[in-house]
């Protein structure tokens, strides 16, 4: 069998920390072939060796047979490796095509040949079905389309193999089902791929070997056709995974939070939450399904007090706090796990303990008359580390030097702790692995048995059909659809975030 | 964690061995001998007892100049008005120092507090701009530096002299001058100055690292999106912290005008306190205590340097040279790190 990518026995050191340890991982002429890790399992590392921005401490790596030494990314790409990064590397004020030949461009007589250039990426585009506008600009296309723009830009270069680093993270389910026709066209005509990611349900749809990796040590590799989605969990996790959260059916008490005809305008005076109305009972979670910028991020922030709001009316347990500060509102009773921990969540460079006080420092036993009691904060953040199981050498340990997952676990300790009556969840698993996963839902379905109301915002279905005891849909700043999970499809759910009327979507109501 | 802050006391003292190495390159390039000149220095800080009198009096405003640039940076604001805060401070305490003839007790807290007020005015401005139209402090605390010499300027001519050059000595009561310390230190201009810019070291120490109000600067600080999560006032946090370094530079100027000149005289430029407070506040590695040492150095080496022409025939300019460099391999930590960390593991 010929192997176009062989990486064989790959070690890579960082100090005394072994991110890979012998990897070995062959990739087929033509497969998919899927890498599949927790956070920190080593994934990137070994990646990065193939891509020529990490040097090997050990091992070899072959190109069609022959041993090469990659010392930078243009030997990758002169090799034609590509690689799709997870975060674009796009100049949103340039056009599809002047974005696709930065740093190669075509000249004629010292300009550059822009008309060549259209006319190559239109070329490219068609043969692999990828329908995307040459003339367009990046910052006015979907998140999806600059996704086809970062292939075409591995196409463009010459690429035979393709990295595709955790591609479906930002996309809707419809333009994950199109990304995989698109997997399959670049296939069929002869490129190799290999798929980073931690989704086993896309690995069984589209690849056909995967390689498994767990702590920095290649676990094996094995044909899709003869595993399944929980022998692979295991081998990620090494142990046994549950995917349904265990959960009772929901005991639903009074309303908590109600929202009525709820204006919110960005900066830019758009309106971004339009007339939404929304009632969050004692004992569920709501989630909230949604593309990402159809408000969700503007919702969340007029209830917690992080932006204005124009008009309506937020209720919690029948009080007005439309606009009032992020402090009262948090007082009122509101636990927020924000969207992006790094920018609201935690202060990095605060200890651990420090951040667990963040809203509640100026109260007793916190501090006294203005001056911070620091035993009884670290006291409170040792018993908040030892509940919520956050991997830290210490409570003095600054939050920076935490993992995701960990952090994440620290902020919702802190959230859960101070027994709000309304814990809003916003992405609360992006980029964890499937164990912290497990714990971050199971402490979510914890509060709600403990009587408290939920609201869940995420842009993965699975969560949201996994863990909401009723889901709305969000589309244009309006709850267009409010749907069961029980008797709802992922199909139904894309459709309706895609603002299909619900008939349409073929559903009675 | 241990190991990160012996490498973070590491590096200045590196910083300062190096600038003192490459200085004596420079001395012996230029044709002079470095050890008489290293001589002469040592002697003209700390050689005698006047000796020593001077260099605590010239540590003194260095102290408070570098509290001034590291609360505002432990804030995540650069505060480069120091010099602007301290000269508006500086005339005010010099202003209640001449005007008014009241008992010790009330006359000098008196002129002190005035200081620091115009001090905490001086820097409200670039806050307030800061924080209501989000100006950067940067450039406003430039401009006001400006404003504060020549409205300095102009109120010793026209209101604290008649169109003269420097304004009436202040009355006794106000002043930070004994007869104690100056027969201490033989008729050096050593003042108690020095105690109350120990005293605002450890205020600032306590402020910072114990209350709440320091934690909520320093949250601010390092994360304002984080700190309006928590329900923090993010603008009242700023325009509280530049207040806060505005008065401890006011002060800086209060030790000038009460202690070492005790007048106030029409400035041609700056006087070059406050923004050698950004250097010492790099170097004190912008904590309290770490401020201490370097303006010890600091003050060292301005004052040593005078007894260099004479002793060693070495001109002044060498030290400031030497300064420079200090601050150029502190600022350039990155490679001391580097060199650490390989010792390090050649160790091993």
């Amino acid at each position: 069998m010929e192997y176009v990518i062989e990486m064989l026995n790959i070690r890579k050191v960082f100090g005394s920390f072994v991110a890979n340890d012998n990897i070995t991982l062959q990739l087929k002429k033509g497969e998919i072939h899927a890498l599949l890790g927790e956070n920190g399992a080593g994934k990137s590392t070994l990646m990065n060796v193939l891509f020529g921005l990490y040097q090997p401490d050990g091992g070899e790596i072959r190109v069609k047979g022959k041993k090469v030494n990659i010392p930078n990314p243009n030997v990758a790409n002169d090799l034609g490796i590509g690689m799709v990064h997870q975060h674009f590397m796009l100049v949103d004020t340039f056009t599809v095509t002047e974005n696709i030949i930065l740093g190669s461009e075509p000249t004629k007589s010292g300009q550059i040949d822009i008309e060549r250039a259209e006319q190559e990426v239109r070329e490219l585009s068609e043969r692999y079905g990828l329908a995307v506008d040459p003339k367009a600009k990046i910052a006015d296309i979907s998140v999806g389309m600059q996704q086809r723009v970062e292939i075409l830009k591995t196409l463009y270069r010459g690429a035979d193999i393709l990295i595709f680093d955790e591609p479906t993270a930002v996309l809707t389910p419809q333009e994950i089902q199109e990304l995989i026709q698109i997997m399959k066209a670049l296939v069929r005509e002869g490129k190799s791929i290999i798929l980073i990611t931690h989704k086993l349900k896309e690995i069984m749809e589209v690849c056909d070997r995967v390689t498994v990796i767990r702590r920095g040590k290649g676990i094996g590799t094995l044909n899709v056709s003869e595993t399944n989605p929980n022998e692979l969990a295991a081998l990620m996790v090494g142990r046994e995974v549950h995917f349904k959260t265990e959960k009772q059916p929901p005991k639903v008490g009074k309303p908590v939070l109600e929202i009525q005809d709820l204006v919110v305008k960005d900066s830019r005076g758009i309106t971004v939450v339009d007339h939404l109305h929304l009632t969050v009972h004692a004992g569920e979670i709501v989630g909230i399904a949604g593309v990402d910028g159809n408000g969700q991020t503007e919702l969340i922030e007029a209830i917690t007090g992080l932006m204005k709001s124009e008009s309506g009316s937020i209720r919690l347990n029948g009080k007005e706090i439309r606009n009032l500060t992020p402090r009262q509102i948090t007082e009122t009773g509101v636990g927020h796990i924000p969207q992006d921990r790094h920018k609201h969540g935690l202060v990095l460079d605060f200890s651990i303990g420090e951040n667990m006080v963040l809203q509640t420092y100026y109260k007793e036993p916190y501090s006294k008359r203005g001056v911070l009691n620091f035993k009884a904060i670290y006291d409170k953040a040792r018993q908040l580390i030892q509940e919520f199981d956050v991997r830290t050498p210490d409570e003095y340990t600054k939050a920076r030097a935490l993992s995701g997952g960990n952090q994440q676990k620290a902020i919702i300790g802190r959230e859960v702790d101070r027994d709000p009556d309304l814990l809003i969840a916003a992405q609360p698993t992006r980029g964890l692995d499937v164990g912290a996963i497990e714990f971050i839902h199971k402490r979510l379905i914890e509060q709600r048995d403990r009587g408290k109301a939920v609201l869940l915002v995420s842009f993965e279905l699975d969560e949201i059909m996994n863990v909401s005891d009723r889901i709305a849909v969000i589309y244009e700043g309006k709850i267009v659809a409010i749907v069961d999970p029980k008797e709802t499809t992922e199909q139904e759910l894309g459709l309706l975030m895609a603002g299909s009327k619900r008939k349409e979507a073929g559903v009675s109501s | 964690m241990s190991e990160n802050r012996l490498t973070n006391i590491l590096v200045p003292v590196f910083a300062v061995i190096l600038g003192i190495i490459v200085g004596a390159i420079v001395m012996l390039v230029s044709g002079y001998d470095p050890i008489a000149g290293y001589s002469a220095l040592l002697y003209g800080a700390f050689g005698d007892r006047y000796y020593i009198g001077e260099t605590i009096r010239q540590v003194t405003p260095y102290i408070l100049a570098g509290l001034a640039v590291a609360f505002a940076f432990r804030t995540g604001l650069f505060n480069i008005g120091v010099e602007g805060q301290l000269i508006v401070g500086w005339l005010a305490a010099v202003w209640v120092g001449v005007a008014f003839e009241l008992p010790k007790v009330i006359h000098l807290p008196l002129a002190i507090f005035a200081a620091a007020a115009a001090g905490a005015l001086w820097g409200f401005i670039p806050g307030f701009l800061k924080a209501r139209f989000r100006v950067h402090e940067v450039i406003v605390t430039i401009m006001m530096n400006y404003i504060a010499l020549y409205v300095s300027n102009a109120v010793i001519r026209s209101v604290l002299s008649d169109q003269g050059f420097k304004s009436e000595k202040i009355y006794p009561s106000a002043s930070l001058r004994s007869e104690f310390l100056q027969s201490l230190t033989d008729y050096s201009t050593l003042h108690y100055g020095i105690i109350i810019s120990l005293i605002a070291a450890v205020v600032m120490w306590f402020l910072l690292e114990k209350t709440t109000t320091g934690y909520e600067l320093r949250a601010v600080g390092f994360n304002q999106h984080a700190s309006h999560y928590a329900g923090m006032n993010v603008n009242r946090n700023i325009v509280l912290s530049m207040v806060i370094s505005g008065v401890f530079a006011g002060i800086a100027g209060a030790m000038e005008g009460l202690g070492t000149f005790e007048n106030v005289s029409v400035k041609a430029g700056f006087t070059g306190v406050g923004f050698d407070g950004i250097a010492v506040a790099l170097l004190g590695g912008n904590h309290a205590f770490g401020i201490i040492l370097a303006a010890i150095l600091f003050g060292a080496l301005k004052v040593g340097a005078l007894e260099m022409p004479s002793a060693a025939d070495v001109p002044t300019e060498l030290v400031d040279i030497v300064i420079a460099l200090i601050i150029f391999f502190v600022a350039s930590s990155y490679l001391i790190r580097l060199v650490l960390t390989r010792l390090k593991k050649e160790g091993k």
